[in-house]
């Protein structure tokens, strides 16, 4: 029945793990053809990579796992999809009915313990409810905003029989709403009209809401004419090489786009939750701007930055609403003020940011990325990373022209995630070129998923920024804590060349700049998982960074005056 | 300000009330909660008062509907507006959650609690004791020669009264099953 229900669900891929509570729905599995099955190397590798599959396809990722320790293991990967939205169906196995509650062999309180790290769970008991329950999971992980969902099925009820119900139209209650209030998009439209200082602020709520979000964003951004940035989890919505685009946002974004925040007069948050890290001291966020914002979830709105033009709804819907009432009234903007506006935002632009010191005698993980960029742009090019520097320079660094190309953990930042996304986008995208940007410390916390990779042929390249050290936490220490480095380098590293090899893969070793573009399209032209080991010069710092507890005009630009420059309040804020 | 001149509050609004006031005065709120009689709902909502920090000054919860699967939820909270907002949206976001009624502000409502308190007394005391009893039209359940247990119905502030007499004389257990409460009219 399980396994009937997900070929109804349109499935075709599960990623998991084997346990005596689920052997008899891999007896299922086994017994036919149509889902494929991913055996990973550790069940969070196997929320990760549906994770993985699920950003870069829209659909919902699936997995597959035991009771007890099997479900527990996948607890930080449920985490991380409710944070970022991603839609999954988990199933996990139980414990017979008649032992639930006795502490059991390799038994767990499932339900309890991902209470509150899925959007919701289920415990089937019945198994002539077990079909519905499945068809009504699909329902909620991806109504509304997605998100993860679990269903702890008891081994007695897989091997029960029970009558199937195939999936019909939802009659649950949860239906959340999508289009958008007309009279608060008329409010928006009118603002619109009389802005001379506008700024687009996007997030992962336009890639969650389709492809067609991505469309009607840049078709209203380019017929406005007005600047456009987004947030980590939001890039790729609108081309970076499009005409009005600012760049990324937030504790790690670009200046430009920082000021423009801060600066402007009308502020359309589309799809994007105003986090922490974008907006830095609350009190001094934008502080002379009308805010609308966009949102499905209801809860998001007024939660952090209080929302002047509220509007409840799908990004898709809401921006196809605004297009229609926009030009029905006659295509209006201040385009003399937006001009100059524009101008204001090309001055700063001149800054330059990004720009490092680049030298030839080490490699720069600027440099290194920019060269990766170079050599890949023209690719069907799928890009996940790690958490630390390396992902705010590959955010910074590295060009998205099309939504869900880029998989990454924004909300929780959850190292170890990259790799074993990396392998659920090589599933779904089978001929794409998949890069996983790493630190070496990310990488190593699922390394063991090389054998995934090697097992099932995917080859997926691994470009692994090793400096041999926890770079963003160095930089805090160097930053905050008088440079008093506390178990922040990495000792006892392998030698990634002969580990790839110990697996069957390809390994590439790289630490002078001149090597680096010819070893890079090694990289690319091998025929299988590869592990690219850049050495990196090892104490550089990423800039521009907003100190916690600062706000969007107090940016760091540079090593200059580092110290002292976080106050007790900020300290407490990570 | 700015260029823009957008009378705020001007539009009509949808039922999510999105545009609080935003002060530091902290209110307590009354919310009545409809959920789907599942198993979990109830640790589900518990979850994410405990979770975020807010508070619960008064739960009760029992079934109120049993072909339609649902119960009632009547939580008593306290905190600033923008809070309370929260708080509502966050409950209406939990998937069993049909609907979120926040009675303070839906209109004019009726709540009220039982309690039932047991006053160990003798003499002068034990006398007047039964005396506030009858002013307040609360019920013995039992009487021994030494104590009583009295049953007391009405709204909270009117037991909070209740309980503050009998304490001189000579309250030793109270039980109270925390507010329920409708709203008044159609």
């Amino acid at each position: 029945m399980v396994v009937q229900a997900l070929k109804d669900q349109g499935v075709d891929t599960v990623f998991g793990y084997p346990g005596g509570a689920v052997l008899p729905i891999y007896d299922e599995i086994f017994l036919q053809n149509d889902i494929r099955h991913i055996l990973v190397r550790h069940e969070q590798g196997a929320v990760h990579a549906a994770e993985g599959y699920a950003r870069s396809t829209g659909k919902p990722g699936v997995v597959l796992v035991t009771s007890g320790p099997g479900a527990t293991n996948a607890v930080t990967g449920l985490t991380d999809a409710l944070l970022d939205s991603i839609p999954l169906v988990v199933l996990t196995g139980q414990v017979p009915t008649f032992l639930i509650g006795s502490d059991a062999f390799q038994e767990a309180d499932t339900v309890g313990i991902t209470r509150p790290c899925t959007k919701h769970n289920w415990l089937v008991k019945d198994p002539d409810a077990l079909s519905g329950t499945i068809h009504e999971a699909f329902h909620v992980a991806t109504a509304g905003r997605p998100g993860p969902v679990l269903i702890d099925i008891p081994k007695d009820v897989q091997f029960a029989s029970g009558t199937y119900q195939p999936p019909k139209p939802s009659t649950s209650h949860y239906q959340p709403r999508v289009k958008g209030d007309l009279e608060e998009i008329t409010e928006l439209v009118a603002a619109m009209e009389k802005a001379e200082k506008p700024v687009f602020y996007t997030g992962g709520g336009v890639i969650n809401s389709g492809t067609a979000a991505s469309q009607l964003l840049r078709e209203l951004v380019d017929a406005t004419g007005f600047p456009i940035t987004s947030t980590l989890m939001g890039l790729g919505a609108y081309p970076a090489s499009g005409q009005n685009w600012l760049g990324m946002l937030g504790m790690h974004g670009l200046y430009e786009a920082n000021m423009a925040m801060h600066d402007c007069d009308l502020l359309i948050a589309v799809g994007a939750r105003f986090d922490d890290r974008i907006t830095g001291r609350i009190d001094a966020f934008s502080p002379n701007s009308i805010k609308a914002h966009i949102d499905i979830d209801p809860s998001s709105i007024n939660k952090v930055v209080k929302a002047d033009i509220p509007i409840v709804g799908d990004v898709g819907h809401v921006l196809e609403d605004i297009l229609k009432v926009w030009k029905s009234r006659g295509r209006k903007t201040q385009a003399e003020a937006v001009k100059s506006w524009q101008a204001q935002i090309g001055d700063w632009r001149k800054i330059n940011c990004l720009a490092y010191s680049n030298n030839d005698k080490s490699i720069k993980p600027q440099y290194a990325l920019q060269r990766l960029e170079e050599l890949t742009k023209d690719r069907d090019r799928y890009v996940t990373t790690e958490v630390g520097q390396h992902q705010m320079w590959a955010a910074q660094f590295l060009n998205f022209e099309e939504p869900n190309r880029w998989m990454t953990s924004g909300g929780l930042g959850t190292m170890g995630y990259g790799f074993p996304a990396s392998i659920g986008v090589q599933m779904a995208h089978p001929d794409a070129l998949v890069i996983n940007v790493a630190g070496e410390a990310s990488w190593l916390m699922n390394m063991q998923e090389m054998g995934t990779a090697v097992q099932f042929r995917l080859p997926v390249k691994q470009f692994i920024l090793n400096n041999e050290r926890l770079g963003m936490v160095r930089q805090w220490q160097e930053l905050l804590h008088g440079e008093r480095y506390s178990h922040s380098w990495s000792e006892a590293l392998p030698d990634f060349v002969k580990l790839a090899e110990a697996f069957g893969a390809k390994g590439i070793v790289c630490s002078d700049p001149a090597d680096l573009n010819d070893a890079i399209m090694e990289m690319i032209n091998y025929d299988g998982p590869v592990i690219f080991d850049c050495l990196v010069e090892k104490h550089e710092n990423c800039f521009p960074m907003i100190p916690s507890g600062k706000a969007h005009n107090e940016m760091l630009l540079g090593e200059a005056e580092t110290q002292g420059v976080i106050d007790t309040q900020g300290a407490a804020l990570v | 300000m700015s260029a823009l001149h957008i009378k705020k509050g001007s539009t009509r609004h949808s039922a999510y009330n999105l545009r609080p006031t935003f002060s530091d005065v902290q209110e307590k709120h009354t919310l009545a909660v409809l959920v789907e009689n599942e198993p979990g709902v109830l640790a589900r909502v518990i979850g994410l008062f405990s979770g975020r920090g807010y508070n619960i000054e008064s739960l009760t919860v029992a079934e109120v509907d049993h072909t339609g699967h649902l119960s009632r939820i009547t939580i008593v909270t306290t905190g600033t507006p923008q809070v309370i907002e929260q708080i509502k949206a966050q409950l209406g976001r939990i998937v069993p959650v049909h609907e979120v009624h926040d009675l303070t502000v839906e209109g004019p409502s009726v709540e009220r609690e039982l309690a039932i308190l047991k006053v160990v007394s003798d003499g002068d005391k034990r006398v007047e004791a039964l005396r506030l009893a009858d002013i307040f039209r609360a019920n013995v359940v039992d009487s021994t020669l030494g104590s009583f247990v009295f049953e007391i119905t009405g709204a909270p502030d009117k037991i909070d009264a209740f309980a503050d007499l009998m304490r001189p004389l000579g309250l030793a257990e109270i039980a109270r099953t925390g507010v329920a409460a409708l709203l008044r009219g159609e």
